[in-house]
């Protein structure tokens, strides 16, 4: 019950957020959460590092801004074809990468990530270094006109509380389980009889489609693909995201997003900017050493010590 | 002008070259990762800014202190492996008994900061280094022109390389090198020392890094990025080698660098892709790689 409550009040908050906050940040933020949250997936609930995740949320951007600038579809319909999209090459991604496990895992996925970046480098559709400018919006279902951004801003976020429904609905579901079990102990979870790597296999799928979603989504926003989307540096912002948030927390990565978009939002624009780098990697060192529970994490912590 | 079956000759074996060259950089920094994957299982993000700092330091050293490339080519790689050697102490060893993924989050960690700080100093432009006089010039051969520089970089790899596989593959140290990998425990109780022998592996694969970096240095410009480009394809070039093989490392290492020149001359569009191309094939037969064992 206690839950329940906290995710009404949490949507409520987010529904009247845009009247205080910059949409457009709001935005950001609630689709690398998605980004993050899709990751999160793999990383928390089945023990995958997946560096690779990159070229899932920029394959959904491509695809969706290439359809939108060339057929004008609806945009439900060209976010539905990015998640897709995400979803065939996460699904062709999965069968390779699911064949070996833990640092090899991380590093088949990021060299077939850069295969899709050298793609999306030289493929005559994406606009190259340029990539794809002036996406339009369009509208919803034909009847909404999404330029405005507060009408753009509560698409945004049905489609993230989609997906972050849809991953609270897998970790909670007998799938989820089975999925954690092969996290704790994969001999086990091999000699209970499960199929281990089609477990692997479909959570990465779904991983990548949503990630796809985020994509698609960040393209319409914006009105812009780029090869910023599929660089592997994009793999490691959401690794790093995931781990500042806390990893395997339901809600870490959205926490984790919230912080790293704030942090570049803040500091782009002035001196600071230069340092962007130097700080993300402090970050990263600093995680990794002393606060590997991540924000979310060290919380429940702290809770559970002085009133669980 | 020389001809075989309708190919330029020349063109062809300057792409060779180019590609040796590239693969003697490949060689050298698989090398180091594969020997620090096999005695510590960490991944070394940090390999690709290690050898981004190996050449810095070698343009720092010869500007700010006047030291030539001969002596850089001794002093820089063992800067580079005390600063590794700090590392390991003091960040790596703290969290070696965790999940190897953190070791890997850290060493990126670890690339981002080294790489962004030589972003806000020196700008992300780079810098000249020139070619030292001794190598100047080139040899006129029949079918090429082999500039000396360039042959010193694939002769002086190659002797590296050769001598590292020698090193762990045939003589005691390297034995126990080997057996420390095998059961640490048994190791320490015959009394050898095998956090002093870790500290030192690391070090030494790392300091590869940085001597690959001087070696580069008059060949490519000295620019911060130059890490993060050529790291992710040595990564592709250990997942196809096989991640415990040494002389996997190395062999592959040069041969892909032979394989992405030849694609430049048939191929150019897919010069860039070919090694992740690659990789995929191998993966699909034998995905422990062209050397590695079946885990």
């Amino acid at each position: 019950m206690k839950i329940n409550k906290l995710y009404v009040f949490l949507i409520a908050l987010a529904l009247v957020a845009p009247t205080v906050v910059y949409p457009v940040f709001l935005m950001k933020v609630l689709c690398f959460a998605l980004f993050a949250c899709a990751f999160n997936l793999l990383l928390g609930f089945v023990g995958l590092l997946s560096f690779g995740h990159a070229v899932f949320l920029g394959t959904g951007g491509y695809v969706t801004g290439y359809l939108m600038i060339e057929t004008g579809i609806s945009p439900e319909l060209g976010v539905l074809a990015g998640t897709a999209a995400a979803a065939v090459i996460g699904a062709i991604y999965g069968k390779l990468a699911v064949k070996r496990e833990g640092i090899y895992f991380a590093m088949v996925t990021l060299a077939l990530a850069q295969l899709a970046f050298f793609f999306y480098l030289q493929a005559p559709f994406t606009g190259g270094e340029d990539g794809l400018q002036g996406v339009p919006r369009g509208a919803l279902f034909g009847l909404i006109d999404l330029s405005d951004n507060s009408a753009m801003y509560y698409f945004v976020l049905a489609i993230f509380l989609f997906g972050f429904w849809l991953v609270h609905r897998t970790i909670h579901s007998p799938f989820g389980q089975i999925l954690k079990a092969i996290r704790e102990n994969e001999p086990r979870a091999v000699s209970l009889g499960y199929n281990v790597n089609d477990y692997k296999w479909a959570a990465f799928v779904i991983s990548s489609a949503l990630a796809g979603m985020a994509g698609s989504t960040k393209t319409l926003v914006f009105q812009l693909a780029s090869l910023t989307d599929v660089h592997w540096h994009m793999s490691g912002e959401v690794v790093l995201m995931t781990l500042l948030g806390g990893m395997g927390t339901i809600f870490g990565p959205v926490v984790g997003a919230g912080v790293v978009v704030t942090i570049q939002n803040y500091m782009s624009g002035g001196e600071l900017g230069n340092y962007i780098h130097i700080i993300m990697g402090v970050i990263f060192i600093v995680c990794v050493l002393a606060f590997r529970s991540g924000i979310v994490g060290e919380f429940q912590k702290l809770m559970k010590k002085n009133f669980g | 002008m020389a001809t075989i079956f309708g190919i330029n000759l020349f063109a062809l074996s300057g792409q060779l070259l180019v590609g040796l060259i590239n693969g003697s950089f490949y060689a050298l920094l698989s090398l180091g990762l594969a020997i620090i994957f096999g005695l510590l299982k960490i991944i070394n993000f940090a390999q690709g800014a290690m050898y981004m700092l190996g050449a810095f330091f070698a343009w720092m050293a010869l500007n700010y202190m006047g030291i030539n490339y001969w002596a850089a080519l001794i002093v820089v790689p063992i800067a580079i492996g005390i600063i590794a050697i700090l590392i390991e102490r003091f960040l790596v060893r703290p969290i070696a008994n965790e999940d190897h993924l953190y070791s890997l989050l850290l060493t990126f960690g670890i690339a981002l900061v080294l790489q962004g700080m030589f972003t806000h100093i020196y700008g992300s432009s780079g810098l000249p280094y020139q070619i030292p006089a001794e190598l100047k010039g080139g040899t006129k051969l029949p079918f090429m022109y082999l500039p000396n520089y360039r042959a010193w970089i694939i002769v002086s790899s190659l002797i590296v390389c050769g001598s590292t596989w020698w090193v762990i593959e045939k003589t005691k140290l390297g034995a126990y090198l080997r057996a420390g990998t095998e059961n640490p425990q048994l190791m320490q109780g015959f009394g050898i020392n095998v956090p002093l022998i870790t500290t030192l592996t690391f070090g030494f694969g790392v300091a590869l890094a940085g001597f690959a970096g001087v070696l580069a240095a008059p060949v490519y410009s000295v620019s911060p990025e130059m890490g993060s480009n050529i790291l992710i394809v040595v990564f592709a070039i250990v997942v196809i080698g096989g991640m415990g093989s040494i002389g996997g490392a190395i062999l592959t290492g040069l041969l892909m660098g032979v394989v992405e020149g030849l694609t430049k001359f048939f191929y150019p569009e897919a010069s860039t892709t070919v090694i992740f191309l690659f990789m995929v094939i191998v993966l699909l037969i034998k995905p422990a790689g062209l050397f590695g064992k079946e885990a």
